[in-house]
């Protein structure tokens, strides 16, 4: 899967990819080309912190957190602001984490998002790491733990349901099913919670039901543990994309695994016998 | 008839002008969408009977603009006599026998519809000879409120086309693009970005499928040019786009046409049925086996949606929301192939330039801004509305010899330019030239050219808060520094203008800014804190009195403001009793009035109409109530 916006071209399909070496806070890096200026940083190990970003899915630059300074050799010393999650890691790219102007854009949005939600423990942790213990600005009187990452929206878009969106816009924009109703398109796989940075989409699962988005859910037991690993509705939808029946997914992962590895491994005694 | 040829379009054209001289009077009856909320409809259907019924061999057409465009919004509708010029103004089904009758069969002025100029009270005859007109130079603009917008042959009798048949006939894609280079063309619809290089970059990017794509959204309150320009001449637009077209080597286009603007989408659909039909757009354009074809795209509603990749995404039916773009639209636009976008007004130029060349259009302006610029002029001034004038001309021209000068004749104090996340510039600098640099030393911008005069009654805290808040609104809220800071800004500001401030406000608001301006994801959250930084900047005091004296100076916030009668200067005349809205004040005629300070809810509404100016305003903590 293709995971960022940049000029990657199709040179790196080949057998040996392109790589690029840039350097970050001094540290000389090599990354393959179409890596971004987070990926490279991780690679070298510099800490730039994020809230919207995740590896399964596109870069989307929302939460602004991971802002750094790139500039070039040739450059005369003028720098740019980017999203790393987003920049295309380029050779002879020199990147700067911690220059006044990084440092006063994260310091805002975590200020910021501290105000939005004042009792989200995440924020508190992370406005706490640099510094700042209260809010300069007015708490939300009504706080939330949603930061509108758009992890949600955007991993429910990824699985190919897209159950829920972002609706409204400015500060009253929200995470919600279509008309706030239980969205008929969700299958409950609880991925939009499992992502949740803050867990802040609620949900409950027991052996016989699942409820999420006020929608409930029947599930699937699996015939070999008993265990309720499923809905319908996911089986279902599983099984449209991936062409093979919904009884497949009765049965449940760690149940699928352990059939597998005692096949293998009379597979394995037979062979080791023979030899 | 297909024009499918230079040849064929010469002599098209040179037979509509003929037509044109052959008509002896032509009354242009302005139908706008302002003239026609103001009734032209029926005085253009007046003046057809009207004829008519004389056996008078006068043509009538109509021209589409919209109130203001002449500089008279509140004098629509508007009736202009060819080929005299004389202009009358408000007029009404009932005066058009008059005008038949007088003006049409014997030449006769009608004095009573005549324009009164507010500067020296004389009534003014000639169009030409109004100073609104007189000091504008009109090249976008160039033939609205001349031609019939639903008129193929009209707009070609007054050299539609003229410039797409050069480019298409003798000059290269290469030679179209140094042209426009020549003219120093920059782009109309905000950061003034050089015309020619998009062009370039676009045409050097690789791919067979290309696109021009042409930016109506104007989504600024108050702005009204592009829509004017749609509207009213929608043929320059599609002749610059088919010329833009041309010189990168796309094929395919879309107009962005907010939703608001029906007209605007009405007429522009008829120019392109028109253009299609003669060969100017479609298959084929002009015989040269150049094809491109347009379709138009209806706004999203929102006022981001104007921006470049919002507008894209949704062009291609996704949700407006701005995208995180590190490569540029020429390279991966709508759906990710090489776009240029302009906006209305540069395309408009695009036709005039190829048409007369880029030396003439680079003759014009200051040395990095070429040509002319529109602008919507508003506010406090006596003449508002939609002006076209050479880049360089001063802020002090055009609010005092076209604006003909503050209402009521009061102080200037500032005129705000560049749309929502423009900045506000004072009267020390009202001799500034006006174009794309020195508006941005000042602290505010081009933007899409919006004016907004400013009088001493002018609160510089509530103007930057009014535009927070129009901005608070419109942010998509997909960005932390935008979403949170308008609301965070807004929210001090709120309590700034309730003189609910606090030291340490300003240095927070400075800080907030920054960070909005570094952080945010697209030029709106980027540009929102410029009519707080640039009115800080100029006004810092007026903050002060807010936050430390809780007294708005200017005397309009009205938490901070109180009002009360001069009794020495009060005749007894009673207007301010009628005009108070809560009954606050007593007294009879003849006698010396009172303001009941209880009841009073500091609108100043007396304050306005007192015509002895015995109101006075003053900080509300020092008022007593009984
Ligand atoms: C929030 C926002 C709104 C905008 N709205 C408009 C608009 O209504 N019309 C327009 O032409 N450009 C608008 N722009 C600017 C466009 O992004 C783009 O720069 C412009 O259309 C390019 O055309 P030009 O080079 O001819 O000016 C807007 C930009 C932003 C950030
Ligand atoms: S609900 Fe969770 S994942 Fe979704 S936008 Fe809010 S914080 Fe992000
Ligand atoms: S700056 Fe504002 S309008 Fe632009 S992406 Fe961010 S929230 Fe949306
Ligand atoms: S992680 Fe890059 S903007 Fe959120």
């Amino acid at each position: 899967m293709s995971t960022r916006q940049l000029t990657a071209n199709s040179r790196q399909s080949t057998a040996h990819p392109k790589t690029v070496t840039m350097t970050i806070d001094g540290k000389a890096v090599r990354v393959s080309e179409g890596a971004s200026v987070l990926d490279a940083a991780r690679q070298a190990g510099v800490h730039i912190p994020t809230l919207c970003h995740h590896e399964a899915l596109e870069a989307w630059g929302g939460c602004r957190l991971c802002v750094v300074d790139v500039t070039r050799q040739g450059w005369d010393g003028w720098c740019k602001l980017v999203v790393s999650c987003m920049y295309a890691a380029e050779d002879g790219l020199i990147v700067l984490t911690d220059t006044d102007r990084v440092k006063l854009t994260r310091k805002v949005v975590l200020d910021l998002l501290l105000a939005r939600c004042p009792e989200t423990p995440l924020i508190q942790e992370l406005a706490s790491r640099h510094g700042i213990d209260r809010t300069s600005y007015q708490a939300n009187p009504e706080p939330t733990d949603c930061i509108l990452c758009g992890l949600c929206t955007r991993v429910c878009d990824h699985i190919g349901v897209s159950a829920i969106s972002t609706v409204d816009r400015g500060i009253g924009k929200q995470v919600a099913p279509p008309f706030h109703q239980a969205p008929p398109d969700c299958i409950g796989c609880l991925a939009c919670a499992e992502i949740c940075p803050t867990s802040c989409i609620p949900y409950e699962t027991s052996d016989t039901r699942r409820v999420i988005w006020e929608k409930s859910f029947e599930m699937v037991r699996c015939p070999q543990c008993g265990r309720a690993h499923i809905t319908q509705e996911q089986a279902r939808h599983y099984a449209g994309r991936g062409g093979v029946p919904a009884s497949y997914f009765d049965t449940c992962d760690a149940c699928k695994r352990r059939q597998l590895a005692s096949t293998f491994t009379k597979l394995q005694v037979v062979q080791g016998g023979a030899r | 008839m297909r024009i499918d040829s230079r040849a064929a379009y010469e002599s098209f054209r040179d037979e509509a002008k003929a037509g044109l001289a052959a008509r002896k009077k032509e009354v242009l009856v302005c139908c706008g969408t302002g003239c026609l909320a103001n009734g032209s409809a029926g005085v253009a259907e007046a003046f057809g009977k009207e004829l008519a019924a004389r056996g008078l061999s006068v043509e009538v057409g109509t021209f589409t603009k919209k109130t203001g465009c002449h500089g008279f919004c509140e004098r629509g509708p508007l009736v202009v006599v060819q080929p005299e010029g004389i202009l009358y103004t408000q007029v009404k089904p009932r005066d058009v026998a008059e005008i038949c009758d007088k003006t049409i069969a014997n030449g006769e002025v009608i004095p009573r519809l005549l324009y009164k100029n507010p500067a020296d009270k004389k009534k003014v005859e000639r169009y030409g000879d109004v100073p609104f007109y007189k000091h504008q130079t009109r090249i976008a603009m160039r033939n609205i409120g001349k031609i019939d917008p639903t008129d193929l042959g009209d707009a070609i009798a007054h050299e539609a086309y003229a410039g797409l048949v050069r480019a298409l006939t003798e000059l290269t894609p290469e030679q179209v693009i140094k042209e426009v280079e020549t003219a120093g063309l920059r782009g109309r619809g905000g950061a003034g970005f050089v015309t020619a290089r998009k062009w370039k970059s676009c045409r050097a990017a690789h791919g067979d499928r290309k696109f021009v794509l042409c930016n109506g959204d104007e989504g600024d309150p108050g702005a009204f040019k592009d829509r004017s320009i749609m509207e009213g001449d929608p043929h320059s637009v599609l002749e610059g786009m088919v010329i833009g077209a041309f010189a990168v080597g796309a094929h395919e286009g879309f107009i962005y046409v907010r939703d608001e603007y029906p007209l605007a989408v009405v007429n522009l659909t008829i120019a392109m049925e028109q253009a299609r039909k003669a060969g100017l757009l479609g298959t084929n354009i002009l015989g040269t086996g150049f094809d491109f074809d347009l379709r138009i795209s209806r706004g999203g509603g929102a006022f981001v949606c104007g921006e470049s990749s919002a507008l894209m995404r949704s062009i291609e039916g996704k949700v407006g929301e701005p995208r995180q773009k590190y490569v540029h639209a020429t390279d991966k636009g709508l759906f990710d192939l090489p776009t240029v976008l302009n906006n209305v007004e540069t395309w408009a130029d695009v036709g005039a330039i190829l048409h007369r060349g880029g030396a003439w259009f680079a003759s014009l302006g200051t040395a990095k801004s070429k040509g002319t610029k529109a602008f919507s002029l508003v506010g406090k001034v006596k003449n508002t509305g939609l002006i076209e004038l050479p880049m360089g001309m001063t802020l002090r021209q055009i609010v005092y010899d076209i604006g003909g000068g503050i209402l009521g004749d009061r102080p200037f104090k500032a005129v705000q330019t560049g749309g929502p996340s423009g900045g506000c510039v004072p009267e020390s600098l009202l001799d500034l030239p006006v174009d794309f640099e020195k508006l941005t030393e000042a602290g505010s911008m081009m933007g899409s050219g919006g004016m907004i005069v400013m009088d001493d009654r002018t609160c510089m805290v509530d103007v930057a808060r009014y535009f927070l808040k129009f901005l608070s609104e419109e942010s998509c809220g997909k960005c932390v520094p935008c979403r949170e800071g308008l609301h965070q800004m807004l929210v001090m500001f709120d309590a700034l203008v309730a003189g609910k401030g606090s030291p340490g406000d300003l240095e927070r608001i400075e800080e907030l800014a920054a960070g909005m301006q570094l952080g945010s994801l697209c030029e709106l959250g980027k540009s929102a804190p410029n009519p707080v930084v640039s009115t800080l900047r100029y006004f810092r005091p007026e903050y002060e009195a807010h936050i430390h004296a809780q007294t708005c100076p200017a005397g309009m916030c009205r938490d901070l403001t109180a009002y009360e009668i001069v009794p020495e200067g009060c005749d007894g005349c009673h207007l301010c009793f009628k005009a108070c809205p809560t009954e606050a004040i007593t007294g009879e005629v003849k006698k010396t009035h009172l303001i009941l300070q209880e009841k009073c809810i500091s609108c100043g509404a007396c304050y306005d109409v007192c015509p002895t100016q015995s109101i006075r305003f003053f900080p509300k903590h020092e008022r007593t109530v009984a």
